[in-house]
């Protein structure tokens, strides 16, 4: 139980967390509602690196060092585009981000369709999101909580950041500051998360939104509540992962897309009325 | 004492052409200024530079006697409030909560908004006529109410020194007239610094003291309103005949 459940549950609760922390920083930054951990390529540059891995037959701990460079790597390149000649907008970030993140797409299906038939289904699992391989929770957990504490003092600005640049640094936010800070904190986080346990989908988009339904948008509770939802959210759908069809396992990000998609739903029609 | 803003030498250009050049500007405590100008002449960029958030070319613009970058962010947030000219809310949120983001510059990095912030943002509503609204979404809110609620957010945060680009946009007749004689009352009995994006030179010759003309191709005038707007000097301005029509004591300006 403790061996195994626990450390289980808990990289599963501290995944949530992050993802759900990057989604709603992301968010803010591009002011996009439809923004989520992944959109700026970070997944599809962890994607490349971990199904290299793969292929090479590389160890848990080669996986998951290829994953976080890769991660790294289309960070810095996105950045470093999108930075170019000074003019930061989130459009040009945006586009900057689902072009590498195309691009990424690209080399890990080029690499599907060369692997051999039995490295298949670890890259498949790996791609939907699988934490059966997530090793020591404790890493991942330190940078859980460090990142919310590292954004929270933000959470004032990033209200004002979310109502556009110039009101922002109007009203005495150093936005060009703000936003570098933000972009590595998200940037980082997801690299931590997609590391630990492959591309989870959903978490990262809908918890935000699900609490802002719930509380409102102010950053300052959004923030520490995205993670305590996107945590409960995560473990719930592991457990479910595990027991659901036992002894075989389901990669857990088609059960968060699962359970997410109709409690979305729902509340987005009832806020409707 | 330093004047509330101050340019010295400014050059601003946009898009490849130049805005002013080497203007020399100096607007004390209750002074009123208009800048016009026709359409694409570069008042909002001026504006924005005059607000610290684009750099000029040449020149520095300062307020009270320290430039921006000396102030940083926060205290220049407390010595001036800026009006966009759009306001767009990719986020639902309330509009009381719009209006206590006036309160930003004036609270700590740990600070909540105090009871007395949430009792400036809504004597700050009551002003612009929003009361009723204050628990509704900024996102079903009209043009004009929106417009209502940026100025109402500006005058909670409380700066002596308001930078309005177009502050008329979207009202109607009675709320123009209204928000007019709103910022003109806190420029008299509280000795605010007003410049103001103007489209209407009448409006601009009853509200203000002195006029900035923006003419588009790097030249601008500067002069007390009562000199400068002439039908001839405007016509040539918006590059259309006017003629000068007085009412009441009151000079307006009408195509012909």
């Amino acid at each position: 139980m403790r061996e195994l459940r626990l450390p289980r549950a808990l990289a599963g609760f501290a995944c949530g967390g992050l993802l759900a922390l990057a989604g709603a920083l992301m968010q803010v930054l591009l002011r996009n509602p439809l923004a989520d951990p992944y959109v700026l390529g970070i997944s599809g540059g962890a994607g490349v690196g971990a199904m290299f891995a793969i292929l090479l037959g590389l160890s848990a701990a080669g996986l998951n060092f290829l994953a976080f460079a890769g991660a790294l790597s289309a960070m810095l390149i996105v950045f470093g585009l999108a930075h170019g000649d000074g003019a930061w907008t989130q459009t040009r970030l945006l586009l900057t981000g689902v072009i590498v993140a195309a691009g990424c797409g690209a080399l890990v299906a080029l690499m599907l369709s060369i692997a051999p038939e039995h490295k298949l289904r670890g890259m498949l699992f790996w791609l939907m999101g699988d934490l059966s391989q997530a090793g020591t929770p404790w890493i991942a957990l330190a940078v859980l909580v460090a990142a919310l504490v590292a954004s929270v003092p933000f959470a004032r600005e990033l209200n004002l950041l979310a109502r556009g640049h110039d009101t922002a640094q109007s009203l005495g936010v150093d936005v060009r500051r703000l936003r570098y800070t933000v972009y590595a904190i998200a940037s980082l986080v997801t690299a931590m998360a997609v590391t630990s346990a492959g591309s989870i989908g959903f978490v990262g988009l809908i918890v935000p939104h699900l609490v802002r339904l719930a509380i409102g948008n102010d950053q300052r509770l959004l923030l520490p509540a995205s993670v305590l939802a996107g945590g409960a959210l995560l473990t719930f759908a592991d457990t479910l992962a595990r027991t659901v069809v036992a002894p075989q396992q389901l990669p857990v990000g088609v059960l968060t897309a699962l359970i997410g998609v109709p409690v979305f739903l729902f509340l987005l029609a009832r806020h409707r009325q | 004492m330093s004047a509330l803003l101050e340019t010295r030498d400014l050059t601003v250009s946009v898009g490849g052409h130049v805005v002013c050049r080497d203007l020399n500007l100096s607007l004390a405590a209750g002074e009123r200024l208009a800048i016009l100008g026709r359409n694409g002449a570069g008042k909002s960029t001026l504006l924005s530079v005059l607000a610290g958030l684009r750099s000029a070319d040449v020149g520095e613009v300062r307020l009270g006697g320290e430039t921006y970058a000396a102030l940083g962010p926060r205290a220049a947030a407390k010595r001036r409030g800026w009006l966009a000219q759009r306001h767009s809310d990719a986020f639902a949120s309330t509009v009381l909560e719009t209006a206590l983001t006036g309160r930003h510059p004036h609270l700590g990095r740990w600070d909540w908004e105090s009871k007395r912030d949430t009792e400036i943002a809504r004597g700050a509503l009551q002003a612009v006529g929003l009361a009723e609204l204050e628990e509704r979404d900024v996102q079903t809110l009209s043009g004009g109410e929106r417009q209502r609620l940026a100025i109402a957010t500006l005058l909670t945060q409380a700066a002596p020194l308001y930078l309005l680009d177009e502050p008329l946009a979207h009202l109607d007749l009675n709320h123009q007239i209204a928000i007019l004689d709103l910022f003109a009352g806190a420029a008299q009995d509280c000795h605010a610094g007003l410049v103001m994006v103007l489209h209407e030179p009448g409006l601009a010759d009853r509200y203000c003291d002195r006029a900035l003309l923006v003419h588009g191709d790097g030249r601008c005038e500067l002069g007390a309103c009562r000199e400068l707007l002439t039908a001839e000097r405007l016509g040539s301005l918006y590059g259309h005949p006017l003629k000068e029509v007085v009412s009441d004591g009151r000079r307006w300006f009408i195509p012909v």
